[in-house]
């Protein structure tokens, strides 16, 4: 479980990027925090290891203050999924990527072998075991770099920007992941801007605007609120732009979904005959 | 480090900011010349003190002040060098006129480092840059070196970056023995290392994009431009020079120990 | 839009790589006319980056290799000019901001190709003046590259391209670091410039739902070959389009929907929520 309560952070440079921020995150749930480049999300999110501490205020993880413990103790159970997977890999092969945060925590050898075998083909990444990193495409490169972080099943996974660069398809394989890491029962925090991408998943949204937090609840509500989008610089999901612009058909406005769309308009017209 | 401090730039709006960077550089040689050409303590002294002006008219004397500091530690191994050489040369004496070379070797050296500091605290890179693109050095030069100052921060955020991303996976770069630390920084140098390669290939594409290489003779959006304040500095240039062509030949300078 | 006057045409283009296996591009032919807003998408590794190249020589000058076929952009042979010749005719924005901005101060940097073609100061005043007010940067030009928002870098990084007044603008996936707001902004500036200036604009993108309404040529390509071009609304309704992989626009896939279960929607297949709402106030008001 993440406890934040009333967290200020600023950067050496003085500026106050966290101005309070408070959040409950219970295991297993899944959180997208969304907002403008520069609302603080990577700032808060990073307090969730313990890569930042704040200034104000405390982070408690599992109930454990994490001022109290180091980073790599707490990526135990926190693993962190950064935007660009070239500022983690540097490995030789990918077995070696992999292999590597396991070996940080000092796990067995024979346990790690385990581990490297199931990740790789979590990620279907087996055929890549004695490959460079450095040769793998784009796609494939975010692929290890989250095979290095599951490879060691932290309890709650954070993707920062996840969804950046990648294509329709990769997009959707990336969705369909984490609802495989949701069956699991693992905590998923996602950092992103991309509105359709968390329109289809459906999460709990927190939107975040310079620093603070202006929204917190059911996904659905707040992606279709455009009060609530334009007060964080937020984007309407396509589906929603076009339910807020029926309004005077008295249809509601709180649909992503495109095939709940479908199904609204289609009783609709039965409605009226048509 | 506080020496370096010294030497990064301080945005102030001064009359010395204000100066050609040429000519406080030209400056900067004038008063090296001085310093090499005297080896008595009594015009070192003189070249040391003339800083100060500028010093305080720069506004920069807090930054200037923490240079002399870092330097301090050098000028205590130059003064010990200097002295112990003596010692052991001249069987195991220290004739007092061999102590005031010492302190004039170091004073010598003090001069040098705080009119570079002078320099690089009133000029920007920016400016550094200009002088460079307006002088007779090759543009190559001057463009490595405004692209190596534009991507400093960039690649300070990258590093810090890298560590974080590391550090998430377990990494813990203060543990351990020296050579065990050393090897801890190999995932952080290597992300570093390919990400400053990949970052050169983006940028050359870039620079061919926009035309690199279509004419040797390059043109300038900014001129740099004399005003009145640097024909001032060029007049003290000239008066160093001057009167150090003069005193060195003409005036024999006293030692202290003379006059003591 | 536009005359039928073709600024970039090539036949059997193909190309690969030194020490690929396989070609990135492979017998690509299309034609794109004077003033026209083109817009190249598929999955990732379809070749739409390396085409981009082509336009403007990076390919095969930068990154050697043999390029087979022929290619004629504003009526020059790129394979017999110099990059920095077509940089006069073809500008290349890219990907990532950072990476395309290197000077200390912003007008500099959109500068940077005048001074390299050695125009005189005063001239170069005035276009650059231009380009910054184009893009809407002018107030932020003499800050440093770093202190500004991606968006901004990117503004900043289509003015240096626009400032030597090419007659077409190459834009690489320039949203991908972008968040939609700052996207959208984007499109709105090149959009302008194709309107307003004629710039004949090619834009490479995965977010269709943003940017395929500013289109009537839509390329679509997928390992290497283009797949289907065309109108975008002939193009994006086509199942075989979605099964490439490509991002088909929501609004696009529920009118799909609607008009299967026979919804009495109008022909004109929607490419934004607008043309879509605007259809079914239609359908279900009338």
């Amino acid at each position: 479980m993440i406890e934040a309560e009333n967290v200020h952070y600023s950067y050496p440079s003085k500026v106050e990027a966290l101005k309070g921020v408070s959040i409950t995150i219970k295991d297993g749930e899944f959180v997208a925090i969304m907002g403008q480049n520069g609302a603080g999300k990577s700032t808060f999110v990073k307090h969730f290891n313990g890569l930042l501490k704040p200034t104000v205020g405390s982070v408690k993880i599992d109930g454990v203050e994490t001022t109290k413990s180091s980073v790599a103790a707490l990526a135990r159970n926190v693993g962190f999924v950064f935007q660009n997977p070239d500022h983690q890999l540097f490995s030789e092969t990918v077995e070696e990527e992999i292999a590597f945060a396991l070996k940080n925590f000092g796990l067995e050898p024979e346990i790690i072998e385990k581990r490297i075998d199931w990740a790789l083909n979590l990620l279907s990444l087996t055929q890549y075991r004695k490959t460079s990193p450095f040769l793998l495409s784009g796609g494939e490169r975010k692929r290890v770099a989250l095979a290095s972080v599951l490879a060691w099943d932290p309890k709650t996974l954070i993707l920062d920007e996840p969804t950046i660069g990648q294509d329709h398809e990769q997009k959707e394989k990336l969705r369909q992941f984490i609802m495989q890491l949701q069956t699991q029962k693992k905590t998923v925090v996602i950092v992103t801007h991309d509105v359709e991408f968390v329109a289809e998943c459906n999460p709990r949204v927190v939107l975040m605007k310079e620093g603070k937090i202006v929204a917190d609840g059911e996904g659905k509500e707040i992606l279709t609120d455009p009060a609530t989008l334009e007060l964080s610089s937020i984007v309407l999901p396509q589906i929603a732009q076009v339910f807020a612009k029926l309004s005077d058909l008295g249809l509601p406005k709180d649909i992503i979904d495109i095939y709940e769309a479908k199904a609204i308009l289609l009783k609709e017209a039965w409605r009226r005959g048509k | 480090m506080s020496v370096f401090d010294g030497l990064k730039f301080r945005k102030v709006i001064s009359p010395i900011h204000n100066l050609d960077p040429r000519m406080k550089f030209i400056y900067v040689i004038a008063i090296f010349v001085a310093a090499i050409v005297f080896f008595q303590i009594i015009p070192l002294l003189f070249l040391f003190v003339m800083q100060i002006p500028f010093v305080l008219l720069a506004r920069v004397q807090k930054q200037w002040l923490r240079s002399l500091r870092g330097a301090a530690f050098l000028a205590v191994v130059i003064f010990s060098v200097n002295i112990a050489t003596t010692f052991f040369t001249k069987g195991y004496t220290l004739p007092p006129e061999d102590i005031e070379r010492a302190v004039s070797m170091t004073l010598r050296f003090v001069v040098l480092v705080e009119s570079f500091s002078v320099f690089f605290l009133t000029t920007s890179p920016d400016h550094l840059g200009l002088a460079l693109e307006n002088s007779r050095v090759p543009y190559e030069f001057a463009f490595a070196f405004t692209t190596a100052v534009r991507f400093v921060p960039v690649l300070a955020e990258e590093a810090q970056t890298i560590m974080d991303a590391q550090k998430a996976r377990g990494l813990e770069l203060e543990k351990g023995g020296l050579l065990k630390r050393i090897r801890n920084y190999i995932p952080v140098l290597i992300p570093l290392i390919v990400s400053a390669i990949r970052r050169s290939l983006e940028l050359a594409e870039a620079m061919e994009s926009r035309a690199w290489g279509a004419t040797k003779k390059r043109s300038n959006l900014y001129a740099l431009k004399l005003h009145r304040g640097d024909y001032g500095l060029l007049a003290i240039i000239v008066g160093i020079l001057a009167v150090t062509v003069y005193i060195y030949f003409f005036v024999p300078i006293p030692t202290i120990v003379s006059l003591l | 839009m536009g005359t039928k006057v073709a600024i970039i045409e090539t036949k059997n283009l193909t190309y690969t790589y030194p020490g690929a296996s396989k070609p990135s591009i492979d017998d690509v032919s299309i034609k794109i006319e004077k003033g026209e807003f083109v817009l190249i998408t598929g999955p990732s590794g379809c070749g739409k980056t390396t085409l981009c190249r082509t336009f403007n020589g990076l390919v095969p000058h930068f990154y050697q290799g043999e390029l087979k076929g022929e290619i004629t952009v504003a009526g020059l042979n790129t394979l017999d000019r110099h990059t920095y010749e077509m940089a006069k005719h073809v500008g290349l924005v890219f990907q990532n901001p950072e990476n395309q901005l290197f000077a200390l101060s912003i007008e500099k940097d959109v500068a940077f190709g005048l001074e390299n073609n050695g125009v005189d100061r005063a001239e170069m005043r005035k276009k650059v003046d231009w380009a910054l007010n184009q893009t809407g940067i002018y107030d932020i030009r003499e800050r440093s590259p770093h202190e500004i928002s991606g968006g901004q870098q990117q503004r900043v990084a289509i003015a240096s391209v626009l400032a030597m007044e090419p007659e077409i603008i190459v834009l690489d996936e320039p949203t991908s670091f972008l968040d939609p707001l700052s996207a959208q902004k984007i499109f709105e500036v090149i959009y302008k410039l194709n309107k307003e200036q004629g710039i004949t604009v090619i834009l490479v993108e995965h977010r269709l739902d943003l940017t395929a309404k500013y289109t009537n040529h839509l390329i679509v390509m997928d390992q290497g070959r283009v797949r289907f071009e065309g109108d975008p609304r002939e193009v994006l309704s086509n199942e075989e389009t979605r099964l490439i992989g490509v991002g088909i626009p929501k609004a696009t896939l529920l009118y799909e929907l609607l008009k299967k279960e026979g919804l009495g929607l109008s022909s004109k297949i929607p490419l934004c929520s607008e043309e879509l709402a605007d259809q079914l106030l239609e359908a279900l008001q009338k």
